[in-house]
């Protein structure tokens, strides 16, 4: 059985802007695949490559074993798409955007309403079924675009950054909505800007960057080249800063300053990592007044895998 | 498991076969059932490309149609079939606005990565203006009736009327169908579309008899296309059908039709 996709060198320009700068990458059935990057990096021109919206300028591109440039009517039987901005019509009521798609996916009338109102009930849009999709919620909007994808059972699905934009509530009743998903064994190919959802949705992920992928493995994979979480610190002052600075690098710790002068980023491969460095900075005199563990940001992998920040990050530096 | 998830494992577990196409015709109603949904949600699109005319027949009957015509009566009876035509083409803006709101929306992107016949989005909504059309040329009908117009030609005439009405406003919508596709946005559709309907509506023989323009003028309203079905449907609501004046007035419709529906596919399918 072929790779839900295969791309081989994959290239797409636009002038003298290169898009994707030869991407080859091959994601296994059945699973969440999870492409990361800044903004720009390339991830919606990749999803618009293989689900047949653009030509590829150069290398090649399967989905499901079928060519996207020469069969691209085989690779739309067989794919859905759920596009960066909600693709549903703010005019129509959630209701009528199902049935709409439902008809052109080949479902009788008695067919195409009784799966409607059965999406409607699993995505909790039944009490807004008949409302339009103008007065939705983001959260609404994104479920009423994921559950238009399912109509008929994709063998792939694409979710171009389904939760940017998305409050934490909402946005964990999209991952959720992914888990279910992955377990239903839809291929989905998932594009984002946080390595967090990454970690928590896909076994795979591939990290891309000015269209290139820099970096490609399961999150345990990635995390080790990273570390598995940064331990954030803000000190009193600048002098205590830089002095916990030089503490953390006497104990073989990589500190990062920050755009505020009082703020350290410490890498760790282990939470427990942080119990000598806090307990160190208290005896010497420089205890932090406030420190967060958390997963490092895409800044800091990037970091890891490029030695530069993400380009936003630059150019808020700048 | 939460009783959502369990739904939702059902809802996914359950989904049925797809059965892609193309299937040209019932893809087509499908998006005219879009086409007719979105009047339904959004009436002041219909309402706002018809007050105008209204505004117009009412204002430039009693206000200038003594002058003009002798009595308000007969100029009602010269206007009103010029601002039939004024309505269908005010309404066929429309079909370019909400096809690029489509696009810019990001609603096109979803259709174009499914497994169906390629103009039958467009195919769909153009459809769909046919009954844009004939409710918005009945409302200023109506309208017209209670003033006082008079259908000398019976049923027949008002039937083919619309239908000429229909062809015309289908032909050149794909103007505007162009336009929608080559520009950025909603509001620049309408702008660059008033642009070119205000001079061809008021340029043209709609609101007088020619003959006492200058002769520049009169020359441009002669070869206006508005002009020639304007003249075709008096004739056909006075009773008084003429099939050169029919025949005259087909020809924009289809000509345009011929050079701008391909350029709109074409438009339509290149990437963007």
């Amino acid at each position: 059985m072929p790779q839900a996709i295969l791309t081989e060198d994959l290239s797409k320009s636009y002038g003298p802007t290169r898009a994707l700068d030869g991407v080859s990458l091959g994601v296994p059935r059945g699973q969440v695949f999870g492409l990361l990057g800044p903004n720009g990096a390339g991830k919606t021109t990749f999803v618009r490559v293989l689900s047949t919206l653009i030509r590829p300028t150069g290398g090649r591109a399967e989905v499901l074993g079928h060519d996207v440039a020469t069969d691209p009517g085989a690779v739309r039987a067989r794919i859905a798409l759920t596009g960066q901005f909600a693709s549903v019509d703010e005019d129509l009521t959630g209701r009528e955007n199902l049935m709409l798609l439902a008809r052109l996916m080949g479902l009788s009338g008695s067919q195409a309403r009784a799966r409607c109102a059965e999406l409607l009930a699993a995505f909790d849009l039944e009490g807004a079924a008949t409302r339009q999709v103008r007065g939705y919620s983001g959260g609404m909007r994104r479920r009423l675009d994921i559950a238009a994808s399912m109509i008929a059972r994709p063998e792939l699905l694409f979710l171009d950054e389904p939760t940017t934009g998305l409050d934490p509530r909402a946005r964990a009743d999209v991952w959720a909505i992914v888990r279910r998903l992955a377990r239903s064994g839809t291929t989905v190919l998932l594009t984002t800007q946080y390595l967090e959802e990454a970690d928590q949705l896909a076994e795979r992920i591939a990290v891309i960057d000015h269209g290139r992928v820099i970096a490609e493995g399961t999150a345990a994979e990635l995390k080790a080249r990273v570390g598995s979480g940064v331990l954030r610190l803000t000190l009193r002052d600048v002098v205590q800063a830089e002095q916990a600075a030089r503490i953390a690098t006497r104990l073989g710790l990589e500190a990062h300053a920050q755009d505020d002068p009082r703020l350290l980023e410490v890498p760790l491969a282990e939470a427990e990592a942080a119990i000598p460095l806090l307990s160190a900075l208290t005896a010497e005199g420089a205890p932090p007044v406030d420190f967060a563990f958390g997963q490092p940001s895409l800044d800091a992998v990037f970091f890891a895998l490029t030695g530069h920040g993400t380009e936003t990050e630059q150019e808020l530096a700048e | 498991m939460s009783p959502r998830d369990t739904r939702l494992d059902r809802a996914l577990g359950a989904a049925p076969a797809a059965a892609p196409g193309p299937r040209p015709l019932a893809e087509t109603l499908a998006f005219a059932w879009r086409a007719i949904l979105k009047i339904r949600h959004n009436p002041e699109h219909a309402f706002d490309v018809v007050v105008t005319p209204v505004m117009f027949t009412v204002l430039f009957t009693y206000l200038f149609g003594g002058a003009v015509a002798g009595s308000t009566d007969a100029y009602l009876q010269f206007l009103l079939p010029g601002i039939l035509v004024q309505t269908v083409m005010f309404t066929s803006i429309y079909t370019g606005f909400i096809l690029n709101q489509d696009i810019q929306r990001g609603v096109f992107d979803r259709f174009r990565a499914m497994p169906i016949w390629r103009p039958a989005p467009i195919a769909g909504a153009i459809l769909g203006d046919v009954v844009r059309y004939t409710a918005s040329a009945v409302l200023v009908l109506a309208v017209g009736l209670v003033m006082g117009f008079r259908i000398e030609g019976g049923a027949g005439a008002l039937l083919a009327a619309l239908v000429l009405l229909n062809v015309f406003a289908l032909g050149v919508s794909w103007v505007f169908t162009a336009v929608a596709l080559m520009v950025r946005t909603p509001g620049t559709v309408m702008t660059l579309s008033w642009l070119v309907l205000m001079p061809v509506t008021f340029g043209s023989n709609i609101y007088v008899a020619p003959e006492t323009m200058p002769g520049w003028l009169q020359a441009f309203v002669s070869v206006n296309p508005v002009s020639h079905i304007t003249t075709a449907l008096r004739g056909l609501l006075e009773g008084a059908p003429s099939l050169s004046a029919i025949a005259l007035a087909l020809v924009t419709p289809f000509a345009v039709t011929a050079v701008f529906a391909p350029v709109s596919m074409w438009l339509y399918g290149r990437e963007r």
